[in-house]
């Protein structure tokens, strides 16, 4: 899936863009907003096994999910509280039985809706149900432009084909398509044929998403950190594309944030506009939270409301503003630009979720991770290690994983 | 089929994609247009604009329209609109439906 919700993305906000006016307005409770969008993660299941997944390393088990009518009541609560859109993720959504049902029901209560799949498992059939059931958008992930290196990094095998197919009837069936291609150093040479691809797809968005480093990431850096040579090339090459192609495909591109200056506004600030369910019904901060030790995090299945979870509960509130901030960022003239960036990151790296995250340039570690970047990007080591429920499985040769 | 890369003109007939909806949003009482990964807050003139996009009324007709409820001089009135769509289009929030080549 992709870290759509997390990222900084290099495109100004528009003045028009979401937040910034309904603040403007003072529509919005005066510390934190309504939060405007969620990411239902169905499932932690998925065939894929990409080295770079979002998921937390130790998954939510099938038997702990949340049923159809949880779900259901979920989503009934998020439109009380405010929410505008859902976005159906995983693990892979597809594999839940339910999903057409979820996508009606979602319908039904009025939130937007997407859909954020690997595709492998979708057939026409499924596809053109969630049409009906009244799915407004489709983002498929695409881990490369051909399937030797796609297939690999998935290790799944003819995984490319099938992701091809699916994204050929989303379009057949006149569903919005949105093509995300996760880049990292193993894959960032196809990045002028993905975009051709997201041309030949008849997408109507391309998200170029860096990979992030936290969680399963994190394990696999040393096998997909770019080069600072790669990042100058990808920047030269979505700037040339965005340019070109104004008005057919619209390109989002994610800055990897070990090579920014300033950290990415991660999650939009922490409890402010996003927030995430996880498959067994937690209600976090963002995807990766579960990471940061320490942090309680309440559930749907608890005796609170969504809604009283969001304003009141500890995890939300302990990162919420700028209260919480050491220096540097408590006297930084960009701390409400970006909110002291991603808390998960400041947590995997320093060993604090209250620290600045590193990626910035007034970090104290920012030196030494850009550094470490550096090495591991000209050390070359490219074994992945295969995302599952075993913890991990280690690429071995020729197996791909697959 | 939904067109791309539209060029906005007075025959144009524009309409929201099927990923992009225009909606009240009763709790915080304004005006949104709901996109992938984006909510965007209109203005009132953007939004009466965007109500007139139905596919079936052409932009002259839309320009008509707005020049005889408010009075105002057409021209103006077709620069905006024209200028507004067109933005909308290359962000593709905006589609036109296509005349059925025979």
């Amino acid at each position: 899936m992709s870290d759509i919700l997390t990222e900084g993305k290099t495109e100004a906000v528009a003045p028009t863009d979401g937040l910034t006016v309904l603040e403007q307005r003072r529509s919005t409770a005066t510390s934190y907003g309504i939060p405007l969008a969620v990411l239902a993660e169905l499932t932690h299941r998925c065939p894929l096994q990409c080295p770079y997944c979002s998921n937390p390393v130790e998954l939510d088990r099938s038997g702990s999910e949340l049923t159809t009518e949880e779900w259901k009541k979920v989503m009934t609560e998020l439109v009380e509280l405010g929410v505008l859109q859902i976005h159906f993720s995983g693990g892979e959504p597809t594999a839940r039985k339910d999903l057409v049902e979820l996508v009606q029901h979602a319908n039904d209560v009025g939130l937007y809706t997407n859909l954020i799949t690997s595709a492998v498992l979708l057939t026409k059939e499924r596809l053109a149900a969630l049409a009906d059931a009244g799915l407004c958008h489709v983002q498929i992930s695409f881990q490369g432009n051909e399937p030797v290196v796609a297939d690999r990094v998935a290790g799944l095998k003819n995984s490319h084909e099938k992701k091809i197919q699916a994204a050929r009837w989303t379009r057949e069936l006149d569903l919005p398509l949105t093509v995300n291609a996760v880049m990292h150093r193993q894959n960032l040479h196809q990045l002028s044929d993905i975009i051709q691809m997201a041309v030949d797809l008849d997408a109507d968005r391309l998200e170029v998403a860096n990979v992030q480093y936290y969680g399963w990431a994190l394990k696999n850096r040393a096998a997909l950190m770019p080069t600072i040579a790669q990042i100058e090339e990808t920047s030269r090459i979505v700037e040339e594309a965005q340019a070109r192609l104004k008005g057919v495909l619209a390109i989002d591109y994610v800055v990897p944030d070990y090579y920014a200056l300033r950290p990415k506004k991660c999650m939009g600030g922490w409890g402010r506009q996003f927030f995430n369910i996880s498959p067994a019904g937690k209600v976090l901060p963002c995807h990766a939270a579960e990471s940061i030790t320490g942090l309680e995090f309440e559930s749907v299945r608890s005796n609170h409301s969504i809604a009283w979870i969001w304003q009141n509960s500890e995890a939300f509130n302990r990162y919420r503003g700028t209260g919480w901030m050491p220096e540097p960022c408590k006297s930084c003239e960009f701390r409400e630009v970006d909110y002291g960036g991603c808390r998960c990151q400041a947590f995997a790296l320093t060993g604090d979720a209250g620290n600045t995250d590193p990626a910035c340039t007034l970090s104290p570690m920012h030196e030494r991770i850009f550094k470490l970047a550096e090495t591991e990007a000209a050390a070359n080591n490219n074994r992945f290690l295969y995302r599952n429920f075993a913890g991990g499985t280690l690429e071995t040769e020729g197996d791909h994983g697959a | 089929m939904a067109g791309r890369n539209i060029s906005v003109s007075e025959a144009s007939r524009p309409k929201l994609p099927r990923h992009a909806k225009l909606k009240f949003d009763e709790t915080r009482q304004v005006w949104v247009i709901l996109a992938p990964e984006r909510v965007l807050a209109p203005d009132e003139i953007a939004v009466e604009v965007l109500q007139l996009c139905d596919g079936e009324r052409s932009v002259a007709e839309m320009v008509d329209h707005l020049a005889a409820k408010y009075a105002a001089p057409r021209e103006a009135i077709l620069t905006d609109v024209i200028a507004m769509l067109q933005d909308l289009a290359d962000k593709g929030f905006l589609t036109e439906v296509r005349e059925k080549t025979p």
